[in-house]
């Protein structure tokens, strides 16, 4: 960075900005959270989950891949953006099988803590119920593909970061899946339960064996503060 | 097809290379010559490529056009298209499967042959039409099913039907004649800068749909930082109710090159690249003619025209069944061998396109009238069409008229004078611009085709009275579930859910507050989708809610809510299930 600040409107609020930097960056270095799922701060940014849309000068722009200008006037946390989240939000719930019930990710998962923080209630869509396959073959390791939502982390972390490429997409439209590179499944792939693309998954899809209910009921990730509230406790520390 | 993977795919390589980038061409020919893409292939592309096998299927199983399934000898797909149906396809679909003797989606027990179906092919003006293994057949009949059938199941040769260009109107830009290199020597005469400045000044705008200034978009490129340049004709169009670039390309195709020729002198690039819809294959070989005539003439080469210092070639990337490949971006991932999913924006392709290099994508039609502007100038090209939209568009006619097919007109005609000069009768609604247009109705027809007030990538599909427009609607909300490339969540379930609420709407099941959750679905759908095609993918719904409100309320039920489920059939599949009836209907068993 050559130093030089711009400075953008993200709410009403003028902050600070470097040149090259995301609106999700900079927002989230002034301690605003604009929402994301498919967004790592360790990955390349995916695009596909759509919950960082923000309005940038007028018009609806994802936050993890559009970069600042100077004085850009960003709506985010309004009642109609977070009205359409809630909508994508509804979509993921009933594209997949979501039980937060007995998902041993309740609590610690992304999508659940989300659509908590957003106000979703029950989808107001139908459930496609797909029939998905659960891969279980690996000794440290399970693909659960009725929990996924197609964020691709996985397959952008295996590939960058571990240097295995273990995950890809398969198939396109409503029919796409994650897949494995091994027709034998998981256990047959290069994964190890100490890659990133083990650890990033925001929902219970990708999960490390023999870590379930560990933790208990009020000390899961979201059980006492809400998804986000990391990145905003830096604006109420500064302010 | 007992041939060993292997050696085939090793023999395919030594001729395209193990270049990542060509993954498209080679899945292409394993398909042509395996009639499927197996597991084994799949691992012995990986190897030689140097890639993972999940990499390789990553793109594979994303082409309608390669299969990850065994298929038979041949594969028949009729075509899904909205004007195929007006004619008759359901009945050529009744005939081929009471011939062959299996359902679409399956392949004869012999493993003669596969019924399926597939979007629009690009031939609404003489549909119902298939394609047989790259070939095409037009103006199918049930009679013809037979024949069809009888000569695929004994392995006959099969000759394609002549497939019409039905050019009913020619104008001054596209089909008039040509003197071939007249206009590359006309831009010859300018400096590469002055040529953009005529382009510009001659306001001439993208024909794809999207209007783009030309010239804007090619100077941005010359002046992006880059080793390379590339000029990409997008010769994939794939909107149901498109079909003037196949016409283009079969009338015209000097025409094209040549502007494409003068697009790589503009931009400073060496090379171009036609893609071609997977569906068009059956001109791939006359195009590669072309380009050989025109290697010879000294049009293309080491030095264009005799011209030091200007090298440029084109070569024609075939694409494999995936209308999202339109796009711009999903073009250049194709073409590098990838899913055909959008990128994100910025940075534009002008910035870093194909192979990371600043790269123009220009619509066949576009490159056209680029050749032509410099050939006859702007100041000839600005007298025609309207202020915002100069020059003569191509309209590809379909649909309830007389004369279905081409038409080359000058931009700004009325659509009510368009239905008269096609011989449209009773007219109820006009689908402009294709299934990502928008659904007009008879108090919009005084609109002007243009891109300040109806505007069209060239499809105008038309229907009368006797049609059901919520039908036509969902079949064009179809088209979109089954063409979303998946990468984004708003368009790849929305449109799922938009087809659930229209098959909801069309069983007579549904309520007022079914259609406010409609449009409000459509308005997530249109926010929220990342790229151009997603976010118009929900327009079939939106236009024909605003322009037939009446069409949909004339479906409601009365009362404020119906489910969305069945739930007689949900009673009955559960009974079934569980081996029990409820207890009012006798109890348990």
């Amino acid at each position: 960075m050559s130093g030089q600040k711009l400075h953008v409107i993200i709410d009403g609020v003028e902050i600070p900005a470097d040149i090259g930097q995301t609106i999700l960056e900079a927002a989230q270095a002034a301690g605003i959270y604009i929402p994301r799922l498919c967004y790592h701060p360790e990955l390349v940014p995916g695009g596909h989950c759509r919950l960082c849309t923000v309005k940038a000068n007028g018009k609806p722009i994802n936050a993890c891949t559009m970069t600042v200008t100077d004085g850009m006037v960003i709506e985010s946390d309004t009642a109609e953006m977070n009205s359409e989240r809630r909508h994508i939000l509804e979509m993921l719930f009933v594209e997949g099988n979501h039980f937060c019930p007995f998902c041993e990710a309740s609590g610690s998962c992304e999508l659940q803590a989300l659509a908590y923080r957003l106000g979703m209630t029950a989808p107001a869509y139908p459930y496609f119920f797909p029939r998905r396959r659960v891969d279980a073959s690996h000794p440290d390791v399970f693909i659960d593909r009725n929990r996924c939502i197609l964020c691709g982390r996985c397959v952008r972390a295996s590939r960058d970061r571990d240097g295995k490429s273990v995950f890809g997409f398969a198939g396109r439209g409503i029919g796409t899946l994650i897949a494995v590179d091994s027709p034998a499944g998981l256990s047959d792939t290069q994964l190890s339960a100490a890659d990133r693309a083990a650890q990033l998954c925001p929902t219970g899809s990708i999960v490390i064996k023999r870590l379930a209910y560990r933790v208990p009921y009020g000390k899961r990730r979201y059980d006492l503060r809400p998804i986000g509230a990391d990145i905003e406790k830096k604006r109420t520390d500064d302010g | 097809m007992s041939a060993d993977p292997q050696s085939i795919i090793q023999e395919i390589m030594r001729r395209t290379g193990t270049d990542r980038g060509r993954l498209l061409d080679i899945a292409r020919e394993v398909q042509a010559r395996l009639g499927w893409i197996s597991e084994e292939s799949i691992q012995a592309i990986a190897e030689a490529l140097g890639v993972k096998p999940v990499q390789v299927r990553d793109t594979v199983s994303f082409y309608s056009f390669l299969s990850l399934s065994s298929t038979g000898r041949s594969t028949l797909r009729l075509s899904s298209c909205v004007a195929g149906k007006m004619r008759g396809s359901k009945a050529v679909e009744e005939a081929l499967v009471r011939e062959a003797g299996i359902p679409f989606g399956q392949t004869s027990a012999d493993g003669a042959i596969t019924l399926v179906h597939t979007s629009c092919t690009g031939m609404c003006d003489q549909s119902p039409s298939a394609l047989v293994d790259g070939k095409v057949l037009t103006n199918l009949a049930p009679q013809d099913a037979r024949k069809i059938v009888d000569g695929l199941l004994h392995g006959s040769s099969f000759s394609q039907t002549r497939v019409e260009s039905n050019i009913r109107q020619t104008g001054p830009v596209i089909f008039a004649p040509l003197d071939r290199g007249a206009a590359i020597r006309a831009a010859l005469n300018h400096s590469p800068q002055e040529v953009i400045e005529e382009i510009a000044r001659a306001r001439l705008r993208g024909r794809g749909g999207a209007g783009f200034p030309t010239g804007m978009k090619w100077d941005f490129c010359r002046k992006a930082q880059g080793a390379e340049r590339y000029l990409i004709c997008n010769c994939d169009e794939g909107e149901m109710g498109t079909f003037k670039d196949r016409v283009i390309i079969t009338e015209v195709p000097d025409l094209v090159f040549e502007g494409m020729t003068i697009g790589g002198y503009a931009l400073g690039a060496k090379q171009g690249i036609l893609y071609l819809r997977g569906e068009y294959e059956y001109l791939h070989k006359q195009l590669e003619e072309v380009l050989e005539r025109r290697r010879r003439l000294g049009l293309l080469g080491a030095s264009v025209c005799g011209r030091e210092g200007f090298a440029f070639d084109i070569r024609i990337q075939v694409g494999a069944g995936a209308y999202i490949c339109g796009e711009e971006s999903a073009l250049l991932e194709s073409l590098e061998g990838k899913r055909g999913a959008p990128r994100d924006r910025p940075p534009y392709p002008v910035q870093r396109g194909y192979l990371n290099q600043p790269t123009v994508v220009n619509n066949v039609e576009t490159l056209c009238c680029a050749a032509r502007i410099m050939e006859k100038g702007a100041d000839w090209f600005t007298k025609m069409g309207t202020r915002d939209s100069t020059g003569t568009k191509l309209l590809s006619v379909s649909g309830d008229c007389e004369r279905p097919g081409v038409y080359e007109l000058e931009f700004g005609i009325v659509i009510d004078r368009l239905l008269e000069v096609v011989g449209a009768k009773d007219v109820l609604a006009v689908q402009v611009g294709g299934p990502s247009g928008q659904c007009l109705a008879v108090k919009d027809l005084g609109k002007r085709i243009c891109f300040e007030d109806a505007s069209t990538g060239g499809a105008i599909m038309i229907f009368n009275t006797s049609r059901d427009i919520l039908s036509i609607v969902r079949d064009l909300t179809t088209f979109f579930v089954e063409d979303s490339c998946g990468w984004c969540a708003p368009c790849r379930i929305g449109t799922a859910l938009l087809l659930k609420k229209m098959d909801k709407i069309l069983s007579g099941s549904a309520v007022r507050r079914d259609l406010i959750e409609l449009e409000s679905l459509g308005n997530t759908v249109k926010t929220m989708s990342r790229c151009g095609l997603g976010q118009t993918s929900a327009n079939p719904v939106l236009t024909s809610l605003r322009n037939f409100p009446r069409l949909y309320e004339q479906r409601m039920q009365p009362g404020d809510f119906s489910p969305e489920i069945d739930l007689g059939l949900a009673i009955r599949q559960a009974c079934e299930i569980t081996g029990r009836t409820p207890s009012g209907e006798g109890g348990a068993r």
